[in-house]
């Protein structure tokens, strides 16, 4: 029988550890997994893990990395100081969907002029506000109302869908389009463009945004007292109270922070590789990053390093599809994986695991 | 203009439009009823709707089929069940995971099956009951999972009410701790809530494949777990109350769908937003009454059990 | 008289505790049998293995001369024995009868238990409607249930886990007179306690526990309750001293303070007023659940109320937060350490910095300087004799009297002009809870005043300088503490709550 003893203070070592077996034991099931589709596991493996960074074509994909970390890391970011609060905002995607909207407006607005010093600002302050306001919907509702700010932000990425698919086909549509569904591409803009500032690279604003916001919340978690409460508030939200946290005001900042983050990500990646407002423009960087949120224990530093793994799994599993034929599919339910066994795993914090006679009934 | 929305058929279709939130929304109550919080019915769902698919197109039969998704919505459940009981994970966390793995999932597993169409499930034939003038249609002309989810609503309803189980149930819900004390096993009884969810959910899921739409596209529940576990709220853990809500629902979706077809002079993207921004709206009121919000709420929703004494 | 109960050389040992070694003790038919020990000396564990919710690693029990391993309540239950718990195993928001169906093995249908609730309750001088929400009961009359959740099942044995902790002198009157028919009727009851006094009014024997180990039984009616209570902590009692001294102007001021509680089954505050000089302790007594939670969170901060409800020198305080009330002086340490004055995870560092950074100034410009939090928590760990191993460890892993030595260390040392405290010595060992009264008289001496919120009568008596109660969120008129009769004390906190005494008149002459 196995039972689970509480430990006295949390392992730190495990705390490191876990992603890390997490990331083995996710690599042996979808090994398993991709057995089962009928392709051999370790070539499979390779391809998603290896071949992007160290492989013949690794000089295309290396870029690829950071344009897909980049997105992540931000949201995973904003997500991360308000699941160690306990607030949950698990509609991340829609504030990203809404500041790419707002940042991409504001760039339309102005064309043609030429004025990068004025337009590019503007739509970074825009795609931040964008995301911000989406957010503030689900904290207004909750500090005002008590409502369950897991199901309204939720909700709202079907709304935030809705308005993209409006926007694509009406208002930000391009007029010389030929009646085609999208906005005129933002990277052929030149004032209001986010291209890779080294060629090659992958590396764009959004990416420097990323970086920024990672020392940013470490420092704001280790040292400032907004942070403290933060965390003091998930470990015990009646303590917090008496530490003077005002749970109204957390929540709001979490949430808008989130959602600011979010709407930036959003905003920098219509303006950079995805160019323009399309129907189909949200690929699910705002719930992936659920996942990198806690692959990085909520730690910034993990949440960077996690954000590389899952853009290499992304990066990885295109080349799987291109080589392999493994099905994109395939990729979606090995991160949801990948998050199931960090779960699973992370009672090795908390407890000791001791097989032997059952102690308590 | 012009409204020629047919009122019967409003009914008939509001019915089975409302089907697959009222299974996996009654599933949910349960496993909340006994204080766990699973996030993942939209991810249960959809399992449960490719399962039902793949087994019903396989074997050819519609009942093998919602059988198969309710076995796959359970097993999915139990995922969540063995982390969060005996692993004490964060069942939030735990529940976001397994909707993101079922998403995950089910489009694997449905890579096969896109453009295909299922066998039909029947239409029940009920004499006399279906021969009345205007209610026959309305009420008395559906498939038989539409009687089988009210019998599950209804089954609930009297087990918590009027059984010991029922009694239990409540009780490890309110308070895992005293449960324990009294020498209930916590665990075990959470563990069957969860599963029974998962049943319903997948239950759903395979209405929603089978019937409703009925064909498999990746992503196909829309958002439908997550509907389903507002309402469970905006039930305040009622059973009768659930059913209010998913028909409640049913209703505003297809009169959407209708008026959309009907060509009024409504944006079509305001329309199709319409039934996410009414779940909302109503969230709000339920949960702006904290006092009676917090009285219905079982007190040990979504804390973690473990017996250290 | 014959043996009912016989416990042979029980062993339980959890990772780094021995709760009970080799522990044996005998219950007779009929007899009224007290475990007596300070907290953390293994009674409860003892006692859960007798009713099933812990199995021994060793030994042996005997229940009416067959041998009795019970594998869960259940089957204890349906073996004779029933519990009384201390933390009550009830369900708030389900009805009296339905908490009493679910301690029972066989229920009857539900009409018919709600007759027999009556006519039991009845019966025992314990009224009850059986279709109450128990949320809305008094700690009381939440006990009844308990009880009569057991006395329907017919016990053998009773057991009951410090029953009186949560009644007034009244109640416990009348709780003795219903355990004294039980008994009469052939029914043994094993009785835990820490409070001697009781022991030796109700008990024929009595087993005293220390450390996890029996170190001695008795007769308590012929023992005084000094050696009881020697026999019990081990070592010779040392009385904290009060110091005489002038009480200086007032400090403190809560005027017609009324505040609704945030908990749905909390009870609210109506019309609160007293006023506490520089110097002096206010004791405020009261059964658990009738405001206390609510009237430390008024005057922490954490529940706002009316400007001019409170009052700090004349000046009004009842609008600001917690911070605020902290940087004019005003400080407080709640009852439940872990959750509500720390955070359980986080290291005492963390813990120190949690409400003391204002008034130690370890903020500038919003950011935490660690040093200072760290000096700050060290210093409170060697003021105030914290046994750990650094104050890097979550607060978690400290023992009960060592954390709560940390939090009212970590108040005090911050040197308050008010203080107001619940429950400073809830579940902490005597010396522990010696050292803490000592440290909260040394404070008051020094001229703050200080607001001692309690359970425990004995405490207060030899604390406070004035007493007053709570009851149903009402404070009795504070009296000076100094020649308040143990009947004054009780009708202050309410009396008996409409309790009665049993009716079983016949058997009044077996006693």
């Amino acid at each position: 029988m196995i039972r689970l003893e509480k430990r006295p203070t949390p392992s730190q070592t495990w705390a490191y550890l876990t992603p890390l077996v997490a990331v083995v034991a996710t690599m042996i099931a979808g090994g398993v997994l991709f057995a089962f589709l009928g392709k051999d596991p370790i070539v499979a493996i390779r391809t998603i893990f290896w071949d992007p960074v160290f492989g013949e074509f690794a000089f295309y994909y290396r870029g690829q990395l950071l344009v897909k970390a980049g997105p992540l890391i931000l949201i995973a970011i904003g997500l991360s100081l308000g699941f160690k609060a306990g607030i949950w905002n698990i509609g991340a995607e829609g504030q990203y969907i809404m500041g790419a909207i707002f940042g991409a407006a504001v760039g339309l607005a102005f064309y043609p002029m030429e004025a990068r010093w004025l337009i590019f600002p503007l739509m970074i302050v825009a795609g931040a506000l964008g995301g911000f306001l989406w957010a503030m919907i689900p904290g207004i509702l909750k500090t005002r109302f008590n409502t369950n700010e897991i199901l309204v932000s939720l909700l709202l990425v079907y709304v935030a869908e809705s308005i993209l698919a409006s926007m694509s086909l009406g208002l930000l549509r391009n007029p010389e389009g030929a009646g085609f569904p999208g906005s005129r591409n933002l990277r052929q803009y030149e004032s209001a463009a986010n291209n890779e500032l080294i060629a090659g690279w992958g590396m764009h604003w959004g990416v420097v945004a990323a970086f920024i916001a990672v020392i940013f919340a470490y420092i704001l978690l280790s040292r400032h007292i907004m942070g403290f409460n933060i965390r003091l508030t998930g470990e015990s939200p009646r303590a917090a109270r008496f530490a003077g946290v005002n749970p109204n005001r957390l929540i709001l900042f979490c949430l808008g922070l989130s959602g600011a983050l979010a709407g930036l990500a959003g905003m920098f990646e219509v303006a950079g590789p995805a160019g323009q407002i399309s129907i189909d423009f949200n690929v699910g960087y705002g719930f992936t990053a659920i996942i990198v949120a806690f692959l990085g224990r909520l730690h910034p530093i993990g949440i960077l390093l996690a954000g590389l793994l899952m853009a290499l799994t992304y990066i990885g599993g295109e080349a799987a599809q291109a080589s392999l034929g493994l099905p994109a599919a395939a990729i979606q339910a090995f991160q949801g994986m990948l998050l199931f066994f960090l779960l699973a795993f992370d009672v090795l914090t908390n407890f000791k695991v001791r097989f032997g006679r059952e102690a308590t009934v | 203009m012009d409204l020629s929305i047919n009122p019967i058929l409003l009914v008939a279709s509001l019915m089975v439009a409302s089907t697959p939130i009222l299974l996996a929304a009654i599933g949910e109550m349960v496993v909340e009823k006994v204080g766990v919080l699973n996030l993942g019915v939209e991810g249960m769902m959809i399992v449960g709707a490719i399962c039902g698919f793949a087994i019903a197109v396989e074997t050819g039969s519609p009942a093998v089929g919602f059988a198969a998704a309710a076995i796959g919505g359970a097993i999915l459940s139990m995922l969540f069940g063995f982390l969060t009981q005996y692993l004490l994970s964060n069942q939030v966390a735990t529940g976001l995971a397994l909707t993101l793995f079922g998403l995950g999932l089910s489009s694997l597993m449905g890579q096969s099956y896109v453009g295909i169409k299922p066998p039909s499930t029947p239409k029940l034939d009920i004499p006399l009951l279906g021969d009345i003038p205007v209610l026959g249609p309305m009420l008395f002309s559906h498939d038989l999972m539409v009687y089988v989810s009210l019998a599950i609503v209804a089954g609930v309803w009297g087990f918590l009410k009027y059984t010991r189980g029922g009694l239990i149930l409540r009780a490890v819900g309110e308070s895992h701790d005293a449960a324990h004390a009294l020498g209930y096993n916590v665990i075990l009884v959470r563990l069957a809530a969860i599963g029974f969810g998962g049943a319903c959910a997948g239950l759903g899921g395979a209405y929603l494949s089978l019937v409703r739409v009925p064909q498999w596209t990746e992503g196909m529940t829309a958002g439908a777990g997550w509907i389903a576990l507002a309402i469970v709220v905006f039930a305040s853990w009622r059973a009768g109350r659930v059913l209010l809500g998913a028909y409640l629902f049913g209703g505003i979706t297809v009169l959407q769908l209708n008026l959309q077809a009907a060509g009024v002079a409504i944006p079509v993207e305001l329309l199709s937003m319409s039934p996410y921004l009414i779940t909302i709206l109503v969230l709000v009121i339920i949960s702006s009454d904290r006092n009676r919000a917090a009285l219905n709420a079982p007190a040990s929703l979504g804390r973690a059990f473990h017996a250290s004494s | 008289m014959t043996a009912l109960l016989s416990v042979q050389g029980l062993r339980k040992a959890y990772p780094g505790v021995v709760a009970n070694d080799d522990v044996s003790f005998t219950v007779g038919k009929g007899e009224v049998h007290a475990l007596l020990g300070e907290n953390g000396a293994g009674k409860s564990t003892l006692v859960k293995m007798v009713y099933g919710l812990v199995k021994p690693d060793e030994g042996q029990m005997v229940f009416k001369g067959d041998p009795y391993t019970p594998g869960s309540p259940h089957e204890a239950r349906s073996t004779g024995i029933a519990m009384v718990f201390q933390h009550f195993s009830l369900f708030e928001a389900l009805d009296v009868a339905e908490n009493v169906a679910l301690g029972m093995e066989n229920p009857p249908p539900m009409r018919e238990l709600a007759a027999s609730i009556r006519e039991v309750s009845e019966t025992y001088g314990l009224p009850l409607d059986p279709s109450r929400l128990v949320g809305d009961l008094s700690a009381g009359e939440r006990q009844r249930v308990e009880i009569i959740r057991c006395l329907l099942q017919d016990p053998k044995l009773l057991i009951m886990d410090e029953p009186t902790s949560v009644l007034t002198p009244q109640e416990v009157d009348i709780l003795f007179e219903t355990l004294r028919k039980l008994q009469a009727e052939g029914t043994s009851i094993l009785y835990i306690s820490h409070k001697l006094e009781e022991i030796r009014a109700l008990c024929d024997g009595a087993t005293i526990l220390r450390l996890g180990k029996v170190v001695g039984s008795c007769d308590p009616r012929e023992r005084s309750a000094r050696e009881l209570a020697e026999m019990m902590v081990g070592t010779e009692l040392k009385s904290p001293a009060a110091t005489r001294h002038e009480l200086g102007d007032v400090s403190l001021t809560l005027k017609n303070l009324s505040v609704k509680s945030a908990n749905p089954f909390g009870t609210s505050l109506k019309n609160v007023s007293f006023d506490v000089r520089e110097g002096e302790v206010l004791g405020i007594g009261g059964v658990a659940g009738n405001g206390q939670d609510e009237l430390l969170g008024a005057l922490s901060g954490e529940l706002r109320t009316a400007p001019d409800a409170v009052q700090l020198k004349g000046q009004p305080i009842g609008h600001l937060g917690p911070n605020q009330r902290r940087s004019l002086g005003v400080l407080a340490a709640p009852e439940e350490r872990l959750g509500h004055a720390a955070a359980p995870d986080m290291s005492l560092v963390e813990n120190a910095a949690l409400s003391g950074w204002v008034r130690m100034d370890m903020v500038r410009n919003g950011f935490i300087d660690w040093t200072m939090a760290r000096n700050f928590a060290e210093k409170v760990i060697a003021d105030y004799d914290v046994r750990t191993p650094g104050s890097a460890n979550a607060a978690r892993a400290l023992s009960g009297g060592n954390l709560q030595k940390f939090v009212i260390g970590r108040e005090i040392l911050q040197k308050p002009d008010i203080l107001v405290v619940n429950q400073p010595t809830w579940g902490v060992d005597a010396s522990a809870a010696a050292f803490i009264r000592q440290a909260i008289l040394d404070l008051a001496a020094g001229g703050a005043a200080v607001v001692c919120i309690s359970q425990d009568l004995d405490e207060l008596m030899e604390i406070s300088n004035r007493f007053a109660a709570l009851n149903e969120g009402r404070l009795s008129e504070p009296r000076p503490a100094r020649g308040l009769t143990i009947d004054e004390i009780g009708l202050m906190m309410g009396g008996a709550h409409g309790m009665e005494v049993a009716h079983i008149h016949e058997e009044e002459g077996a006693l």
